[in-house]
């Protein structure tokens, strides 16, 4: 059996972490610079300023701008009170037991359903049995159902993170258990919680499957919460899929990618900013 | 140095316990409390007098911190506690179910071990109480601040920075900031356990002089693991050994002639 000396080990493990650590980096420059070649000539302000034209072929790509918006502040505004109020349910007023671990084990499952399952249960629910139609509120709707679970499980951590002292402190100087949390909890956890909210407007951003189902893909701008819009990511693969406009996808692609990116940025320096308040 | 009224409400020291004479700031009969199945606390009949400097000491795990977090209803907060017996603060009957726990919090004030300053400014840690108690006026905030920190002999050290982050304090300034908190809540009594364990010896002598300062309007009772600091500190004094109340007495006749041998044994340092 061979042998190697301690240092050797640590420096052959070093190299790997970091090969596995630039591989992930690799693939992630590689999307991006990929799609901004291919995509970012596209982009004028024209493109951003006009509706499509001719089923997407000619046009920019004004009214999936807006629809993708709008959906996405949509499911945000819904998903984000119910999960942060769950995880402080979760956290602050019960003991852990069977049902805690019943509702997380519940929320856990969510996360996991396919979001083409989701898609239909969507159009089943929303679409069909209670009449929204294809329309900006269902597809919020069943995106917020979506990324709950996300909300939920990141808000829970943050808090759970709070040390107990401060609760603790809070209750000697007689706040009342929802003064400690809305003046000191909430707020210390508040960067955990914008993570998660972030990545959830991250996955709404992206979601294609479960707005096929919900939302429809008609290219008017959505004026009302009852009207279908097509969003930039089901935009990019009715143009990809149906062969219609490769260049035009591609600019859908880039505006996408670049919007994405540069949300988690303000999110991040946001934070930052709050961190300092803070601490 | 006492005020008539003082001199009214403190009987004369004596070398025999007058605890059913004295008036009674806090009085507890039969209280017992248990984590499950351990018992911390084991049948305590007390009597705690107004503007007293009452001391509490006995080794870890005697029952002394779980005993103030019974007077201020903290002790609600462990997952299968249990507390029998009876407890009252001037009338009010601190075990009464409906019991308002806010106001009860803010009459009797704890000051924790570790001091906890809240994540914010200075001026945040000594104003949200008396904020949300339902103090709007910003100037008498102020005063209330100012105030606050001179009686924590704190002022002199942070009056030109009230806004920075209260974390950014040594850990001697924010255990005499957590005090100062403490009392801009204008409470009647205050519980401090351990209130110097982690500080250093001059940080320790500023509280002890804090505390004599505070007992002409406060009813103080104060934890230590530091039988010196109770001999120096304190007016009258219980010694507590695995829940059993063992000997209470003025604190220069326990320390003088204790009539428990275990007492003994403790304050000369024989065990504990």
């Amino acid at each position: 059996m061979l042998r190697l000396h301690p240092r050797t080990v640590q420096t052959l493990m070093k190299s790997l972490l970091w090969a596995m650590t630039g591989f992930t980096l690799l693939i992630l420059v590689f999307i991006i610079v990929d799609i901004s070649i291919k995509g970012l000539p596209q982009v004028t302000p024209g493109f951003l300023s006009h509706e499509p034209q001719d089923m997407g072929r000619a046009g920019g790509i004004f009214s999936t701008v807006v629809a993708t918006a709008y959906i996405t502040l949509l499911a945000i505004l819904l998903a984000a009170p119910f999960g942060v109020g769950t995880a402080i349910y979760l956290t602050e007023y019960t003991r852990e037991g069977w049902t805690t671990r019943i509702i997380r084990f519940g929320s856990e499952c969510l996360a996991g359903v396919p979001s083409i399952i989701l898609g239909l249960f969507g159009f089943v629910l929303f679409v069909m049995k209670l009449g929204l139609g294809w329309s900006v509120l269902s597809g919020a709707l069943t995106l917020a159902i979506m990324v709950l679970p996300i909300i939920i499980r990141t808000s829970e951590e943050a808090i759970k993170a709070v040390p107990e002292e401060y609760r603790e402190a809070c209750y000697s100087l007689g706040l009342s258990q929802w003064q400690t949390i809305t003046r000191i909890v909430l707020p210390s956890a508040l960067p955990g919680i914008t993570t998660g909210i972030m990545l959830s407007v991250g996955r709404s951003l992206g979601e294609t499957a479960v707005l096929l189902f919900t939302a429809g893909a008609a290219l008017r701008t959505p004026l009302s919460v009852f009207d279908s819009g097509r969003t930039m990511a089901v935009h990019f693969y009715i143009l990809a899929r149906e062969g219609l406009s490769m260049p035009n996808a591609y600019g859908t692609a880039a505006v996408l990618v670049i919007s994405i990116l540069a949300i988690n940025l303000a999110a991040y320096t946001l934070m930052q900013r709050l961190m300092k308040r803070y601490s | 140095m006492l005020c008539p009224l003082e001199r009214r409400l403190k009987p004369a020291a004596t070398n025999t316990d007058m605890n059913d004479q004295a008036p009674a700031k806090i009085r507890v009969e039969h209280l017992s409390f248990y984590y499950g199945d351990f018992q911390a606390i084991a049948d305590l009949s007390l009597t705690i007098r107004p503007r007293e400097v009452f001391g509490l000491m006995g080794p870890s795990k005697s029952g002394k911190s779980t005993f103030l977090r019974v007077l201020n209803r903290m002790c609600d907060l462990f997952p299968g506690a249990r507390v029998e017996g009876r407890a009252w603060l001037d009338d009010e009957d601190l075990m009464a179910p409906d019991c308002d726990l806010v106001r009860l919090r803010r009459r009797v004030g704890l000051v924790l071990s570790k001091p906890v300053p809240l994540p914010r400014s200075i001026m945040e840690n000594l104003t949200m109480a008396p904020r949300l108690a339902g103090q709007r006026d910003r100037e008498e905030l102020a005063a209330l601040a100012e105030a606050s920190l001179k009686a924590a002999q704190l002022w002199e050290e942070v009056k030109d920075r009230l806004q920075d982050s209260a974390l950014k304090l040594s850990g001697g300034q924010q255990q005499r900031l957590c005090l100062a908190r403490t009392l801009a809540m204008e409470p009647e009594v205050i519980l401090l356990d351990e209130p110097t364990s982690g500080l250093d010896p001059i940080s320790t002598a500023k509280i002890e002089q804090t505390l004599s300062e505070l007992k002409k309007s406060y009813t103080i009772i104060l934890v230590s693991n530091n039988t010196k600091q109770i001999a120096r500190a304190t007016d009258r004094v219980a010694f507590l050994l695995m829940g059993d109340l063992v000997e209470v007495g003025d604190t220069d006749r326990v320390f003088t002639v204790p009539k428990d041998k275990r007492t003994d044994d403790y304050i000369s340092g024989r065990f504990g």
